[in-house]
């Protein structure tokens, strides 16, 4: 929504002033013209919220938009107003203290967010100053400055390229951290343009910002020494965004053209709306409905009061005068007055300290998740970030998981698994460093025959080395990359797990492709003899396995297209002969090759597909000159077209890719991120549904989920693509057939789930995954036809019944689209959002949960999310151990304070009916006041931080234990009505246990009386026991901390208590709890009376707790039944997916 | 299980640990600290609550409350206590003429005697109070009105008492020395205890009118300004008598100089106020005899001598003369006794209950677990 603002505002501005213009270097031009100066905005990032000096005004603003935190200043000005039974103290000091503690921790994180931006802002950038580098910062950039960027670093602000230390005047730029595309693009110079910045005088005219990141349109004025003016065209191809990082050229200069918050990057920031919690939201229900307690006790008392006041000689008997004021008072304005003084009376039932303590218990819970040592990587070095620490509990909460594909499941680092070389396979083990390399076929069926001949093999690997756009990064100067290069070649073979990351870090350096899984074939064939050289001047070069050089001519690239689905070279040998390979994906390469070619591929390769692999097949062709020569012929034709180049082009493609053989077929595999499979097995147990949203073509996306076991073997896959609406008819009408007969499938034909198990192991329940593309999904979601909004309904209804969804070719904006749609429905499901790029951003913000994965590709994400971890591998223990415990906690903590509080007032509220509904105080201020910051808070708050309920390990091991807490289990009504019934029952049995205690005052063994101070007391001392004692019987993990404040706050009662009523207290009016406690204690009757009370009122929680048991019982030992006697287990897949793939499986397929 | 479950993770953490050093030195830096603490890994105890280990806890507090129930209750029964209400309502009161004649400018005390039998001998000491009801000291208004550091003896809020106290504060631009509506309605009947001797004679029983406040209250809290032994006169001069009392403060017990203004006992009890509305306070010691020989009060008739100036019928309140002995538990409370055996009796039952709950059903639960 703040995007759309957004856009609305920079709709507005382009209205205002639909360009700006830039002087490149500050320079006037023409030089006679004069010059102003054009002010924009600097280039300072501010994701921070206050400044030192607003901080007070604001914060404190803020804070008492807060409803609760508005109703007590209400309270407490009441309370300063108004006669009240109370001392504004007693809720004036505790508001003091929340709104204390709130701003401290709003301040800290502030502080953060302050650190965060002065990273960005103070990071090193080079300017050029009338012909000189000066280092500078990247927020002192100005618009027009000329920036130099090294190799690698990331662009300070958004910026027009002038000059490339690349002679091509091209430069490489990955834009990883922006939309999650980690190739390397290619930005190109402005034409024409001089070598000689320092001479360089010229405007650039461009449209104002706005956030698209593909649009730019611009242009350059350059004036020359002869007043001759040059325009030229600037596109996208000329902009270098802010955030994307030089790659592969040494350095450029370029002009700053957006900064700061102008940049395109900050306009694709959403902006960080805050972000609340389900709990936050059920409390605030419960407020409610102890609000509405408050009002009817008030009103009651109020009601009575006047009812009792009107019978004669109880209003004002004789020995209890009012003053005159207030027999003048009006009686109306005194009614309301009363009602207010009963509200400040009772106002203790919605608990003040709940939020402060809720803060306190967000805020340090938080840190467990940052020391947690699991989730540390060694490899980045870094461990979990928590940048909101309101979400804790969320994490145990969440049903829907949206999660990016590319750097998220997997690791966008494609390796070469195997190949298949006319129906034999080959796979790159690592044995097979046998001299021969490349000699390993596997099973024992293979062994019987022989390997496919050399020639084919020859012929394959040839294929793979030619049959692609990759490009040799040259040799930089330093050594280490010659090193690397020649390590590389010949030292591969050597290379083993241990090493793995420092080489695959190394061979990245070796090839520069469009795709990753080029080079994955690139090296694979590397690995098996064949290396790659390098393109120049339209011959490539390879070096085969008896180390001599080949060259081909390179005569044409038939590019890849999606659509197509493959791509082909033809090549010239140097024995004249002509070629053409083609590489695609298998569906479109078969019906272009002999049958019985194909029989012999086919297994292996809907194999590897299966195991998650990118599969590709590899075909060719000899043409003969004639055939080249035509097809050249209308190659040139097409190409000169200017009507429907593509579609001749393609048409050209086709005719030529017809009529190859088949010679093998490759496997790529995206790694996977370690233990997702697992990690995605673990989520689905433990009831959530898992989204993949990815900007990835279909079959890899696919081809992911299989990996991940997002998709099963069983699963049937119900496809909305583009592919399956093309149907001839229109495409609406055919898709909501489609979505009916889904819909059907799905929804209808399915057997009613079982409330609360989504997905069980055992259950031979067909399984659905559905399939949708970005285009399909925009069809549903903004359908041209205004009644077809049933779309969205039926969409959400099918994918709700499927165990998975794939959402591919997604825009960034479109998986936040989802996001909400999903969040939006019915029941307003808890999601979460999980991703690693810029392009996640949108829906790392618009989830419930946003977490970052601190992946390569820059830190967006990270620093959008709301929890950013190392790897996907640590969200299973962020959520079944973390979320689990946080939301357990939290929940007992919110019910606890509601009921602590509840049996708190309750006796007061009671005791109005004895002393003529006079709002007389049953408690004294102090306790009023101490006995929710200091009597009772210290234990909950130690338990809201420590308690186990269930072990860590158990937890992780039984994702099915997440289910139990789903759907805000422990927040439900139905809890809360159990708390509240016991926390009425404690009241009553404290305030009448006493009340029949005190029938005789006389509780001394010298017959003194007890006064209503006494009864008080004695009283509170009853409650802060059985609440203490009752969170001591809900404890189930015991540490020192535990005992130590549990024991420790029912002594420091006590000794208060002693040292309170200890002492004359010369500053306090009135001293009437002197030794009232210490002579309470003296009494053996308030003794017993107090351990009567104090184990009648647990004696219900005991009971109930013992009742339960057996089912807790059961659950503690189920795990290991379930995990020892299951075979479906979590655990049975816990094994790496590589080692599965290589060890069993392929054996029996072969 | 928890120890396994230690070394276990113990274990991982050197694993990491030893794989760490391999990349650089500055790893230990930023890898959170291995403590227990910030791991969630501290020692912790983990009790769980099952009919196993609650079962015994019912029977011992079954076995432990029970007996002290017995005790309580005995000994609430062994307590004698005589009431008698003497609030004059029935014409046939000897209390009627002066509950309904009464005004404050009585110059007269109205005198009423309530002869009354004790059917039991009442040994050891006894205690005498005065019952009201329906009166109310815990009204919110009430019990506010009164100045604690006046009544501690303070000079200045002596003549300047607290606004607390209106409308009772001052009276004719004197400041009321104790001020406020508690000291105001100071309990000012006067009781004696007569016994006739069946032979006709009457002894009036004497009354300890000492040792009944709180020895906090009478020594620290309440102090007369100036210090005990001055001259009471002089140190509360300059102040006004509440307006319902018949004489002030410094002649409450001119016989007593250590009961008399502030720290007068009477004073002090009146001035704890009552928790409920209907409350007793004590009044006077009677005193066991030296000898021991003689029940304190034997048992035969009696007679009360009511000097009737404090008015109840206003606002519908009753007055009474309690006596009672006393025990270790206060007076006399059927409540607690009849408590405890109750709550005794109920762990007992459940005890018994949750014994046949855990040998018919757990055992069967055990086995129900084994085939899931």
């Amino acid at each position: 929504m703040l995007r759309r603002g957004l856009n609305r505002l920079c709709g507005g501005d382009e209205k205002r002033v639909d360009s700006r213009t830039i002087y490149v270097g500050h320079r006037p031009c023409p030089p006679t013209e004069a010059f102003i100066p054009p002010k924009f905005c600097d280039n300072r990032i501010v994701s921070s919220k206050y400044t030192v000096w607003n901080f007070l005004p604001k914060n404190l603003f803020e804070q008492f938009r807060r409803i609760a935190n508005f109703y007590f200043l209400i309270i407490f000005l009441v309370q300063v107003i108004v006669d009240t039974p109370t001392s504004p103290v007693t809720s004036g000091l505790p508001l003091f203290f929340v709104i204390t503690v709130t701003a401290i921790k709003q301040g800290y994180e502030d502080w953060l967010r302050h650190k965060a931006d002065k990273e960005v802002n103070k990071y090193p950038a080079i300017r050029l100053e009338n012909g000189q580098r000066a280092r500078t910062y990247s927020e002192n950039i100005k618009v027009g400055d000329v920036v130099e960027v090294v190799e690698d670093e990331t662009f300070p602000c958004d910026l027009i390229l002038l000059q490339s230390s690349r002679d091509d005047g091209t430069c490489f730029v990955t834009t990883a951290s922006l939309d999650g595309e980690s190739n390397h693009k290619t930005h190109y110079t402005v034409p024409d343009m001089e070598k000689d910045l320092e001479s360089l005088s010229a405007t650039i005219e461009c449209e104002q910002p706005q956030p698209d990141l593909y649009k730019f349109v611009g242009r350059m004025h350059i004036y020359k020494h002869d007043q001759e003016t040059f325009v030229r065209s600037l596109g996208p191809e000329n902009l270098l965004l802010k955030g994307a990082t030089l790659k592969n050229t040494k350095k450029i200069y370029a002009v700053a053209l957006y900064t700061g918050m102008e940049t395109k990057m900050a306009l694709n920031y959403q902006g960080k709306s805050q972000k609340r919690s389900a709990v936050e939201k059920s409390i605030n229900g419960f407020l409610l409905v102890y609000l509405s307690i408050l009002v009817s006790k008030a009103l009651v008392c109020t009601s009575l009061k006047y009812w009792w006041q009107s019978r004669e000689g109880q209003d004002e008997p004789w020995y209890n005068q009012k003053t005159q004021k207030e027999r003048d008072t009006y009686k109306f304005l005194k009614m309301f007055t009363d009602f207010l003084s009963f509200m400040v009376l009772f106002n203790f039932i919605i608990p003040v300290s709940m939020y402060v303590t809720v803060e306190m218990q967000k805020f340090l819970g938080s840190f467990f998740i940052t020391w947690d040592k699991d989730f540390f990587d060694p490899e980045i070095e870094e461990g979990a970030l928590v940048n909101t620490s309101d979400l804790n509990e969320e994490l145990g909460q969440v049903e829907y998981v949206f999660t990016d594909k590319t750097g998220t499941l997997t690791q966008n680092n494609m390796e070469f698994i195997e190949c298949c070389i006319d129906g034999f396979q080959y796979k790159n083990r690592d044995s097979c460093s046998e001299l021969d390399g490349f000699c390993v076929t596997d099973g024992p069926i293979s062994k019987l025959q022989e390997k496919a001949g050399r020639e084919k093999e020859e012929l394959f690997l040839r294929a793979l080395c030619l049959c692609h756009t990759v490009q040799v990064k040259e040799p930089g100067p330093d050594e280490r990359t010659e090193l690397d290069q020649v390590d590389q070649v010949d030292g591969l073979d050597q290379v083993d797990g241990l090493h793995r990351p420092l080489a695959q870090a190394q061979e990245e350096r070796g090839f520069i492709a469009s795709s990753p899984d080029e080079v994955a074939l690139v090296k694979g064939a590397m690995k098996y003899g064949f290396t790659f050289l390098g393109l120049e001047s339209k011959t490539m070069k390879i070096k085969n396995r008896q180390n001599d050089i080949e060259s081909y001519d390179l005569l044409h690239v038939l590019n890849f297209d999606p659509v197509r689905r493959r791509m082909s070279v033809i090549v010239r040998s140097r024995t004249g002969e002509t070629m053409l390979f083609c590489k695609g994906a298998d569906s479109s390469i078969f019906p272009r090759v002999k049958q019985e070619e194909v029989d012999r591929i086919r297994t292996h390769v809907e194999r590897n597909a299966t195991e998650g692999y990118r599969t590709l097949c590899v075909a060719y062709k000899r043409l003969s000159p004639e055939e080249f020569a035509e097809a050249e012929e209308r190659l040139q034709e097409a190409r000169l077209a200017l009507q429907d180049r593509d579609e001749k082009l393609t048409a050209v493609y086709n005719q030529v890719e017809t009529d190859m053989s088949l010679i093998g077929a490759t496997a790529v595999e995206d790694r996977l991120q370690e233990e997702a499979a697992e990690t995605m097995e673990a989520l689905q147990g433990a009831g959530m549904k898992v989204w993949v949203l990815t900007g990835d073509k279909m079959e890899t996306a696919k081809s992911t989920c299989y990996a991940c076991r997002l998709f099963q073997r069983g699963t049937e896959l119900l496809e909305l693509t583009v592919r399956t609406l093309e149907g001839g008819r229109r495409r609406e009408e055919r898709l909501y057939e489609l979505l009916q007969d889904y819909h059907k499938k799905a929804v209808q034909d399915a057997p009613p789930a079982k409330p609360g198990v989504t997905r069980s192991w055992a259950t031979a329940q067909q399984e659905y995954g559905f399939i949708i593309d970005g285009a399909t999904l925009s069809l549903v979601l903004n359908p041209a036809d205004a009644n077809s909004s049933r779309y969205k309904s039926l969409f959400l209804q099918i994918c709700q019944n499927c165990c998975a969804v794939l959402c591919c070719r997604m825009a960034p904006l479109q998986k936040a689209q989802i996001v909400r749609m999903v969040k939006n429905c019915k029941g307003s499901p808890i999601t979460l959002s999980i991703g690693d790029g810029a392009n996640d951003v949108s829906m790392i913000l618009e989830a419930h949960v946003g977490i970052g994965i601190k992946g390569k590709e820059g830190r967006q994400a990270v620093r959008n999310s709301d929890y950013a971890l190392p790897k996907l591998k640590h969200l299973k223990k962020l959520l079944l151990a973390h979320g689990h415990l946080y939301y357990v906690r939290i929940a007992h903590l919110v019910q606890y304070f509601f009921y602590k509080n509840l049996c708190f007032i309750l006796p007061q509220f009671l005791y109005q009916f004895f002393c003529g509904y006079s709002q007389q105080p049953l408690y004294d201020a102090a306790y009023l006041t101490m006995y929710n910051i200091c009597f009772t808070s210290m234990p909950i708050l130690a338990y809201s931080l420590l308690e186990q309920h269930i072990c860590i390990e158990v937890l992780m091991d039984n994702a099915i234990l997440y289910r139990d807490i789903a759907k805000n289990a422990n927040l439900r009504w139905g809890p809360f009505l159990y708390w509240t019934v016991l926390g009425v029952f404690q009241g009553l049995m404290f305030f009448f246990g006493v009340r029949f205690l005190f029938s005789n005052p006389a509780l001394q063994d010298n017959g003194q009386v007890f006064g209503n101070w006494s009864y008080g007391t004695t009283v509170f001392t009853i409650l802060v026991f059985t609440v203490t004692l009752k969170l001591a019987l809900d404890t189930r993990h015991w540490t020192w901390i535990n005992h130590f404040v549990i024991w420790g706050s029912l002594c420091f009662y006590v000794f208060f208590s002693f040292f309170w009523g200890g002492i004359i207290w010369p500053f306090l009016r009135q001293q009437r709890l002197y030794f009232v406690f210490a002579n309470m204690l003296s009494s053996v009757s308030a003794w017993l009376t107090i351990i009567l009370l104090i184990l009648l009122s647990l004696l219900p929680d005991i009971l109930l707790m013992v009742f339960r048991k057996p089912k807790t019982h059961v659950r503690q030992k189920k795990p290991r039944l379930t995990s020892a006697g299951a075979p479906k287990s979590p655990r049975a897949s816990a094994r790496p997916l590589l080692m599965r793939t290589f060890s069993d499986e392929s054996n029996t397929v072969c | 299980m928890m120890a396994s479950s230690y070394n276990a993770k113990e274990e991982d953490g050197h694993h990491s640990g030893a794989v760490g050093p391999g990349g650089a030195g500055t790893v230990k830096i930023k890898k959170p600290d291995n403590t227990a603490f910030k791991q969630q890994r501290l020692p912790a105890w983990q009790p769980i609550l099952t009919a196993g280990t609650v079962l015994p806890a019912f029977f011992v507090i079954g076995l432990i409350f029970i007996p002290i129930g017995i005790g309580l209750f005995v000994t609430s029964n062994n307590i004698k206590e005589f009431e008698i209400d003497y609030t004059g309502m029935e014409e046939s009161s000897p209390c009627y003429v002066c509950a309904h004649n009464y005004s404050w400018n009585n110059t007269t005390p109205c005198i009423c005697l309530i002869p009354f039998v004790l059917d039991q001998p009442f040994e050891s000491n006894v205690f005498m109070y005065y019952g009201l009801s329906n009166f109310y000291q815990n009204h919110r208004r009430y019990v506010k009105s009164r100045d604690d550091s006046q009544l501690n003896g303070d000079k200045t809020s002596l003549l300047n008492p607290s606004k607390e106290c209106e409308p009772y504060r001052k009276s004719n631009g004197l400041s009321i020395a104790p001020c406020g509506a508690i000291a105001n309605s100071l309990f000012n009947d006067t009781l004696e205890l007569i016994y006739n001797f069946p032979n006709g004679t009457t002894i009036t029983i004497p009354l300890m009118r000492k040792g009944i406040a709180w020895w906090t209250d009478k020594h620290v809290k309440f102090r007369n300004p100036g210090g005990n032994d001055n001259n009471l006169t002089t140190a509360f001069a300059g102040t006004a008598k509440p307006l319902n009392w018949g004489k002030p403060v410094y002649e409450l017990d001119p016989s007593d100089p250590d009961n008399n203004g502030f720290i007068n006992e009477d004073f002090i009890v009146w001035m704890r106020t009552a928790a409920l509305p209907t409350f007793r306070k004590l009044y006077r010691i009677i005193q066991k005899k030296k000898d021991n020989m003689m029940p304190t009060l034997p048992q035969g008739n009696y007679t009360l001598n009511i000097t009737y100036n404090y008015p109840v019928r206003s606002f519908d309140g009753q007055k009474r003369m309690i006596l009672s002995t006393i025990s270790w538990m206060g007076g006399k409370n059927p409540f607690l006794g009849i408590a405890y055996i109750t709550v005794g009796s109920v762990c007992f039952f459940l005890g018994v209950v949750l014994l046949i709950i855990h040998h018919k059903y757990g055992s069967r639960n055990n086995n129900a677990d084994i085939p899931n």
